[in-house]
Formats: C-alpha cells, sequence, structure tokens
C-alpha cells in the first residue's frame, strides 16, 4: 500500500498538468479531484478507471483480484473493439469469498494466474488489485513477481483498487503500471521514421479504425496504440516510436509525458472528433515526424488527404446541415469530449445550448470558451431534475450523453444520442462526423415524436402531465429567461426568434434574420445594424450561417 | 436428485455470478419513493447503476456512501450519516434502503448501530423509513442478497401482531412475496391472476410499479413506484402470504412469526402442474371458483405443450441460472421432454439438490461452455454474458436472468403462470425450430460414429 499512495502522489504532480502546477503543495497532496460526496455521488472509481484504459489490450487477460462486485457485474460491457484476438473480452477473477478474507488471496491469485496460463496461455497477465484484497493486506506486487518468473508469463500487478479515487485517477494509475511494467521490455522487429503512438485512444465502437486507413495512406504507422486494438507486444515496445499523440485530454498524460522524459518521444494533444480537429490532429503528427527526421514531403501528401478527405466529409453533411442548422443542443459528457464535440456540432449548423464540465479540466473549460464564446453555459454537477429543466429552459432540441443519464430525456419525450463509452456508433475522423450527424438527424427526424408526445383522445385538455407540472415548477423557480412554459408548435418559431443569440448585447435570433433579410450580407453590416457580435463576438458564427443561409436561398428557389 | 458440485478452480472465468449488495438495492427498488443507498466505494454503485440501467432501459434510483481508502479504515458512519442526510434533503425519499459491500463488512461497520445513532441525533428525518442489511459480495451472490433486504423490510418495517392479540384480518389482502427472478412483467401477470379471484395482492418488492417502463406521471429521482412503506407495516392485516422461490422462504416465515398471518411457499410457478397448485390454493383462499379466463389459458398451455414437445423434447439444453430460476427452468422443462446437459449456477440453495438433473455445478459460464460442448447442447438458457459462448459453441441463446443488456424488453419477459408458460414454449421451441439442421446427403454417409453410438445407448 505504501508504494501505491507513493505511485498516487507522483500521478498528482504530475507536471505535465496545468491545473494541478498551480496548486499549493498541499493542495496539491489531497489530490486531482473534488471530495467525494457521500449520497451525491455517481462516478466510476479508480479500478473501474484503470480497466476502462487496459482492456481494450486484446490478447492478454485481465484477472480481477477481489470479490464478485468488480468483475461479476461488468465484465465485457465496454464497446473497445478487436481486429483479432478475443480473450480481452473473457472475463476472469478470482472472486473472493470468506476463505480467502481470513487465509489472505495470494495462493488463489497465484493459483488463478497458473491455470490462466494452462487454459489460455496469453501473452501476459494482467492483474487488477480491488479494494477488499487491498484492505486485507494482498501483496499483488509479490504474487505477480513470483508468478512472473515461475511461469515465465509477464503478470502485470495494476494498483488500483476503487477507493483510493474516481475513474480518472484510474486512468492514470494503469498508465503508471505500464510505464512500470511493460513499455520498453520487447524491442521491435523494424522500426521506420513513421512510427508513431497514439495514447489514450481505446477503439471504441471501432473508431481507431476510422482513423488508420488514412494514417495508413500516408506511410504513417501505428507502432503502438496504448491501448485500443493492441496486442500486448505492441506497448511493450512503443518506446521506440518517434512521435506520439495524446487523444483523451488528460486520462493518460503521465504516460505522454513520461515517455517523452525518458524516450525522447514528442508528444502532442489532439482529438480524432470533428473535421477540424482531425485535420489538426494529421497535421501535428505529419509535423512531429518531420521534426524527428521523416522526409518533409509528407507534409504535402497529408495536405492533400486532409483536402480530399474534408471535401468528401463537407459534401456528406451536406444534406444532413440544411436540416440541422439551427438545433439546439444539450451536451452531457466529460473531459476531452465537451471540447471536441462542441466544434464538431458546430461544424454541422448545430449550436450547443450548454455543456457538462463536471469532468473537464481548467484547459479543458478555456478550449470551451474559446469555442462556444465566454458566455459558453458550463455545468458542473447536474441532478437529473435540473438536466430536465435545462432541456426545457434552454429550449434544446436534443441531448446528447452517456447513458445513464438517458432517461432523463426519453421520459420527457425528448430527442436523445449516447455519446459515451458504451455507445454502439463510431464518431471518430471523417467518416465519424458524417456518422454523428446522420445519427442525429435519425434521431429528431423520426417521426415517432410527434405521436408520444401527444396526449390520448380521451385525456381532458390542459391535464397534467409531469412534463407539463415540472415546467410549472420551471415558471415559479426560475424567472423565465427564454420562455419556460410549454408552448403548442404554433408558438416555436417565435420562441426561436425571440431567444437571445448575443449575450453581451441582448440581440435575438429574429433581430439578426430580419437585419439579413433586408439586405445586410456581410457581418459589419449586420453588426452595424444590430449591435450584434460586436461584444465578445461569440455569435458571429451564427450571424455568418445566416448570411451565409439567406444568400443561398434565392438559388434554391430559381432551381425549384 | 442431483449431485450438487461446486467449481474447483481459483480463478471464476466469464462470470454467472453477481454481488449481493446489487441484489439487495434491486428490492430496495421494489418500494415507493425509495432511494437504495451502498455503502462502500463508489465504484460499487457505479456498476450496478450501469447494469440496471441497461437491463431495465430505465433511469435507476442508486446511491452510495462513496468510502474513500481513509474514511474505510477509520470507520464509516460519518460517511452514512451525511449519505442519508444528503439524499434526504436531495431527494425526499420515502425510505432509504441500505446495503453494506465487502470493504465496509470487513472493517466491521455496524449498519444497525448506525441507523439507531442517526435516529438519535436526526430526529427531522424520523417521516424517512431507514432499513440496513448485511450483504457482503464476498458471500452469496444476487439472488441472497434480494432475499436479505427483503428480510430486513419485514424486521424493519413490517408492525407486529402480539400472538394473543386477534388483530382485524381482511380475508381478501394477500401478501406476496416475489423472488428476484421474477420480472416487472412476472408480477403484472400474478396480479391478474390473484385480482382475478377477488383477491387484493400487496406484492414486497414491488418492481411492476417502478421498473416496468412506464412514463411517470411526475419526475421523481427516486423510484417511480412500488410497495408503499406504509402498506408494508400493516401486512400483518392481511389473511395469508405466497412465497415464491426458495430465497424467499426466511422472509415469509419472519413475517410469519412477527404477524401471525400463514404463508405458503410456491418453488416455482411456471409450468402447467405448478401453476395448477397455485391456482388452485387461490380459489381455496378466496374461496371462488377458478374464473374462465384462467380455464382457458390452461387449455391453451396443454395444447402448447401438444405442439411444443415436437421441438423440445429430446432436445440438449444447457442453463446457467440462479438457483430458483434453474430450478424452475430445468423442471418445467424436463416436464417437456427436454434432456439438460449442463445446470449451473451461482450460489447454495436447497433446491440445487432438487433440480432434475444428474449434477447441478456452483460455477460460471466457462463450465457451462465446457458441459455445453461435452453433452453437445442444442440451445443456451442465460443472460446476455452468455452471447460469447453461444457464438463459439455455434448454438441458439436464449436470454433469461439478469442482467439482459443486449435485449429490448427484458423487464416484459413473461414465464410465469399459464400464459406465459404457454409464451415461454413457443419462444424456445421456435428458436430451436429455427436452428433445425437441414438434411445434406453426407450427413448419413459413415455417421456411425462415437456420438450417434452414445446417443442410440441413452
Amino acid at each position: 500500500m505504501n508504494s501505491l499512495s507513493q505511485t498516487i502522489q507522483d500521478v498528482f504532480n504530475e507536471p505535465g498538468c496545468d491545473k494541478n502546477q498551480a496548486k499549493s503543495e498541499k493542495e496539491r497532496k489531497k489530490g486531482c479531484t473534488k471530495q467525494l460526496q457521500p449520497g451525491g455521488a455517481a462516478g466510476g472509481c479508480a479500478f473501474d478507471g484503470a480497466k476502462i484504459a487496459l482492456q481494450p489490450i486484446t490478447d492478454v487477460a485481465h484477472l480481477v483480484h477481489g470479490p464478485i462486485a468488480c468483475e461479476g457485474s461488468s465484465w465485457d460491457n465496454r464497446g473497445a473493439k478487436s481486429s483479432g484476438p478475443m480473450l480481452y473480452r473473457t472475463g476472469f477473477t478470482t472472486d473472493m469469498t470468506e476463505n480467502d478474507i481470513v487465509f489472505g488471496g495470494e495462493k488463489r491469485l497465484y493459483k488463478a494466474i497458473r491455470e490462466i496460463r494452462d487454459k489460455y496461455d496469453p501473452p501476459a497477465v494482467f492483474v487488477y488489485q480491488t479494494c477488499v484484497p487491498a484492505m486485507i493486506g494482498d501483496d499483488i506486487e509479490a504474487v505477480c513477481k513470483a508468478a512472473s518468473a515461475k511461469f515465465g508469463l509477464p503478470c502485470i500487478p495494476v494498483m488500483s483498487p476503487g477507493f483510493v479515487g474516481p475513474k480518472n485517477l484510474g486512468n492514470k494509475l494503469a498508465g503508471e503500471a505500464l510505464l512500470k511494467h511493460v513499455i520498453g521490455t520487447v524491442e521491435p522487429d523494424v522500426t521506420t521514421p513513421y512510427d508513431i503512438n497514439i495514447i489514450g485512444e481505446y477503439n471504441l465502437a471501432g473508431e481507431l479504425w476510422q482513423v488508420k486507413p488514412l494514417l495508413d495512406e500516408l506511410g504513417i504507422r501505428i507502432l503502438s496504440c496504448i491501448s485500443g486494438d493492441a496486442r500486448y507486444k505492441e506497448v511493450a515496445w512503443s518506446h521506440r516510436a518517434r512521435a506520439a499523440m495524446m487523444v483523451c485530454s488528460k486520462a493518460m498524460i503521465n504516460v505522454a509525458r513520461k515517455m517523452e522524459e525518458r524516450y525522447g518521444i514528442p508528444f502532442f494533444e489532439g482529438s480524432f472528433y470533428g473535421i477540424g480537429d482531425m485535420s489538426e490532429s494529421l497535421r501535428q503528427i505529419a509535423s512531429l515526424l518531420i521534426q524527428r527526421g521523416a522526409d518533409p514531403e509528407l507534409m504535402e501528401r497529408t495536405e492533400a488527404v486532409i483536402a480530399r478527405e474534408e471535401a468528401h466529409a463537407w459534401a456528406a453533411i451536406e444534406p444532413y446541415r440544411q436540416r440541422l442548422t439551427g438545433k439546439r443542443v444539450l451536451l452531457i459528457t466529460g473531459g476531452v469530449k465537451s471540447w471536441s464535440v462542441v466544434s464538431a456540432l458546430q461544424e454541422a449548423g448545430m449550436e450547443v445550448v450548454g455543456t457538462s464540465v463536471k469532468k473537464s479540466t481548467d484547459e479543458d473549460k478555456e478550449k470551451i470558451k474559446e469555442i462556444m464564446g465566454a458566455d459558453a453555459h458550463m455545468i458542473d454537477d447536474l441532478p437529473p431534475r435540473e438536466m430536465y429543466r435545462m432541456l426545457k429552459a434552454s429550449e434544446a432540441d436534443i441531448m446528447l450523453s452517456g447513458g445513464r443519464t438517458q432517461f432523463v430525456a426519453l421520459k420527457a419525450t425528448m430527442p436523445w444520442m449516447d455519446i459515451n463509452q458504451e455507445r454502439h456508433e463510431a464518431f471518430a475522423g471523417y467518416h465519424g462526423m458524417v456518422s454523428m450527424v446522420r445519427e442525429i438527424d435519425r434521431t429528431l427526424s423520426n417521426p415517432m415524436w410527434q405521436q408520444v408526445r401527444a396526449p390520448a383522445p380521451w385525456e381532458e385538455a390542459g391535464a397534467a402531465t409531469w412534463q407539463s407540472r415540472a415546467l410549472q415548477d420551471e415558471g415559479e423557480g426560475a424567472a423565465g429567461a427564454g420562455g419556460a412554459q410549454a408552448s403548442p408548435p404554433a408558438d416555436s418559431e417565435e420562441r426561436r426568434r425571440a431567444r437571445a443569440i448575443c449575450q453581451c448585447k441582448a440581440v435575438s435570433v429574429g433581430m439578426i434574420e430580419d437585419a439579413v433579410a433586408l439586405g445586410h450580407h456581410s457581418t459589419e453590416a449586420v453588426s452595424r445594424m444590430t449591435r450584434a457580435s460586436t461584444g465578445c463576438g461569440g455569435c458571429a458564427p451564427f450571424v455568418a450561417r445566416t448570411i451565409a443561409a439567406a444568400q443561398e436561398r434565392p438559388v434554391a428557389t430559381e432551381a425549384a | 436428485m442431483a449431485r450438487v458440485e461446486k467449481s474447483a478452480k481459483a480463478c471464476t472465468v466469464n462470470p454467472l455470478k453477481m454481488s449481493q449488495p446489487i441484489g439487495g438495492a434491486l428490492a430496495f427498488m421494489g418500494l415507493a419513493g425509495a432511494m437504495p443507498l451502498l455503502h462502500g466505494s463508489q465504484g460499487c454503485t457505479s456498476f450496478g447503476l450501469v447494469l440496471f440501467v441497461r437491463h431495465f432501459r430505465e433511469a435507476i434510483p442508486l446511491q452510495t456512501t462513496a468510502m474513500s481508502e481513509v474514511a474505510t479504515v477509520l470507520g464509516g458512519f460519518d460517511n452514512v450519516e451525511q449519505a442519508v442526510v444528503n439524499i434526504a434533503n436531495r431527494t425526499k425519499p420515502a425510505v432509504i434502503g441500505i446495503c453494506s459491500t465487502g470493504v465496509t463488512e470487513i472493517k466491521g461497520d455496524d449498519l444497525a448501530g448506525f441507523v439507531k445513532q442517526i435516529r438519535q441525533r436526526h430526529p427531522e428525518l424520523d417521516h424517512i423509513a431507514l432499513v440496513q442489511c448485511s450483504t457482503p459480495d464476498f458471500a452469496g451472490a444476487f439472488q441472497d442478497g434480494w432475499a436479505r433486504a427483503v428480510e430486513a423490510m419485514v424486521e424493519q418495517l413490517v408492525d407486529p401482531v402480539a400472538s394473543d392479540a386477534t388483530p382485524m384480518r381482511d380475508p381478501r389482502r394477500v401478501n406476496i412475496l416475489p423472488g428476484c427472478h421474477l420480472t416487472p412483467g412476472d408480477i403484472d401477470e400474478l396480479r391478474d391472476l390473484f385480482e382475478a379471484f377477488g383477491l387484493q395482492p400487496l406484492f414486497v418488492p414491488d418492481l411492476s410499479g417502478s421498473l416496468d417502463g412506464h412514463i411517470p406521471q411526475d419526475f421523481t429521482p427516486t423510484t417511480l413506484g412500488g410497495a408503499g412503506v406504509g402498506d408494508l407495516r400493516k401486512m400483518g392485516l392481511a389473511a395469508h402470504t405466497v412465497a415464491i422461490g426458495e430465497q424467499m422462504r426466511k422472509a415469509a416465515e419472519m413475517l410469519g412469526a412477527k404477524t401471525g398471518v400463514p404463508y405458503r411457499l410456491f418453488e416455482r410457478v411456471t409450468g402447467l402442474t405448478a401453476c395448477d397448485e397455485l391456482i388452485q390454493h387461490l380459489s381455496t383462499i378466496s374461496g371462488m371458483p377458478v374464473p374462465r379466463k384462467y380455464r382457458r389459458q390452461r387449455g391453451q398451455l396443454i395444447d402448447a405443450m401438444l405442439d411444443g414437445h415436437f421441438h423440445i423434447g429430446g432436445r440438449r439444453i444447457a442453463i446457467a441460472a440462479e438457483p430458483d430460476l434453474l430450478f424452475a427452468l430445468a423442471s418445467f422443462l424436463r416436464e417437456m421432454g427436454g434432456d439438460i446437459v449442463s445446470a449451473v449456477t451461482t450460489t447454495a440453495s436447497p433446491l440445487n439438490a432438487r433440480v432434475p438433473v444428474g449434477v447441478v455445478t456452483i460455477g460460471d459460464l466457462e463450465d457451462m461452455e465446457a458441459q455445453s460442448r461435452e453433452g453437445d447442447a442444442q440451445i443456451i438458457l442465460t443472460h446476455s454474458h452468455g452471447r460469447q459462448a453461444a457464438e463459439r459453441l455455434g448454438v441458439s441463446h436464449f436470454r433469461i436472468g439478469l442482467p439482459m443488456f443486449d435485449t429490448l424488453g427484458a423487464g416484459h419477459l413473461v414465464s410465469v403462470g399459464y400464459k406465459g408458460t404457454r409464451d415461454l414454449i413457443f419462444a424456445i421451441g421456435n428458436m430451436l425450430m429455427h436452428s433445425h439442421h437441414e438434411a445434406s446427403p453426407q450427413d448419413w454417409r459413415d455417421a456411425w460414429n462415437d456420438h450417434t453410438i452414445k446417443e442410440a445407448a441413452e
């Protein structure tokens, strides 16, 4: 346990994380996440986080040392895909019972490793520590060491019992296990100047495969993806890459930074979500590789691929863009997704009316401000009731969130789409962005909504449904910003136009549309007329879109 | 009848079993205005939450005392107190059901004592019922946790009726204690049945009110329905108790001892004779003849058995489920002539020895897979985690039990009563019919292999 608390302190001291570096020594010791509130918390634990980060390694056995609670209700429930081995989807656990608690579970763990070797012969076994054995003092590091020596099979202790902290800490502890026991232990057969690592990409729903074909085309080799669709040896030889991309915000920053420190592998932080972000990531990869000695012509080829792919993607999005422009999205997720998805949605013409920042770092929040403007509606900890009210109060058309909050929207007969780890759709890269737009459109344009929202014919007009009651509460609770009363569809156009788009100068959607309709076809002209986007500039994209839409319209009329 | 064997492996592979605390939590979800609370690390709650959301496709009320490493070592009273106060303020529940977990059990946190202390320190919470039970996840399984929670409800909520008192019992009122293997749909089916005899059933717990997938009348962070705490207190005024599943025996006995209400336990309510027994019992206690609707349904079940036996009789079937569900399914499929080649379960139960098979294994899905391969199973019946095994075995997979995360309508799968049994025959029979092997010219060429000879010998 001593070495575990040292590791945790080490993770908290992460120099790559600005947020931690800004803290005093004392604050830093407390850790990098909010103290959990009993009776008011809902997130996963450190073990969950470690499993999420490592389970995508497909050919190893993931053995959970603990009672049935830890693996029994969670195995094979994560959507990381494999192009080959399937062993990672097999649930292995020591299923500790009373005897193990009394006498210690180390022997059982050792035997379990032997059984796995005999029956499944994997290239390595990852052993996850959980709360109960940590509490009774099972030394899984010693067991792993003994088993590794005895069986000639790498056994990797992952020290992440649930009670040390939340999921995010678990991601980092998983990274520490890789740094300590795996990375640098195997040499690749060949290396090229075009070898990269992708760190923090888990290949959920096959998203890595939406990106890999382009890298293949450019001759860039993913030497190691940590950990999506990875094989053990690939992670073990990842220290030979020339450059690295760190994907998921701060989840595995310790891995990226320490690999830079130890092996001189430079990294950048990027995202595969959204057309702009995807292109930028490709450029950065090319640029880092060129810095490390790849032929500079790589950049030309990269730009050519970007131009071609962007053109394809925009063409594919165009039919949806017309239907989706102006649709409003409430985004409840965490970390990197809160900003990378925002820009993606904006590309499709949608507006993000609020985004959650519960799991985001300060840097994430800055990025959101950059993208959404200073008035970005950032939500910290949102109880479901508030979430529902927001859906109505800010007049969102759809909520994007993880599976656990979906019913807030669905029970209110509001459209919802899954963007968290259990989802089945892949949303990365150029194709992924098109899929995301298609999925949102598929949900929003479903004729089912009309039927499910209508009252039964025998209901009295104005009968109190729970939706209308919740709205009444809202009307009483908050000043009716944005119109809180339930209104029939006929009013929606009026409400849409009344909504303040420019928060600084209090300009409504309707005022901007009217200005454009009067023939003001430049942002400057509209600004002069309405004073929109003379403050923070956050509504400039909306003004530009409105002008663009107005200029296209006559053409469309002629064609018709 | 069966020999019960406990798997001797050190490593459980592809777990069938789930833990006690989440079984207990699900039982509390069958109470109205409830907030179940797991006393442990936040992960214990998070895993349970995701599991139930994916199974029921419903919002799930479930909270945690969010024990940190330090709190675990020092003892968890502060966390339990804070959690109860926070939940009371935030969600205004009628009842908070607290289940312990592995870490807090090892530390020795005394939940009963904690609740007493909270009562003393917080008289303002007197209107909220607090129920606690001990459900370490290193002992027992999901169905045991459910049973412990129901026993705790009986012990801590039901008003006692002194043995020398003559309470005003209502001959129409019946308490029903359903095991966790009954779905919300099953409970609805049984409610209709009891009501058809003019009885007023009270299901404890009642998942049909809370997790049946309805659109609620009001937004609530607690359960959307279920058995009311007030009704629970008055269980002693009922004339009868009906328990369904062996797991409910102890709760029924405790209720009887506390209130004097006699109980009858039905080990299963799937299959013709099993349903006959229940319906005969209802006719007896209500004094009413069996309604026409159920006479017709009985006829339909018999017809379904006649049509279905061609497809189920002699078919090799593997079942992996918790003891009460395993017993119900295996008994009924044996009655239909099915050949049970693998029976795997999660935990000890007196019923295990009475499953009509040679061996019942307390084990995992790896055991079921191996036995299925050995016994050349044609269909497997288990929860959604059996999908990988089914794929490798190349056989059909009938999803039943919990979790069913890759299936719509898990909460509405009905397998009780004449109608439920009839539909189960159709569903399983269809699956077997659709995977029927079509004859090929090579089938009988050099076909005297070991297997056909063995089959003939049997």
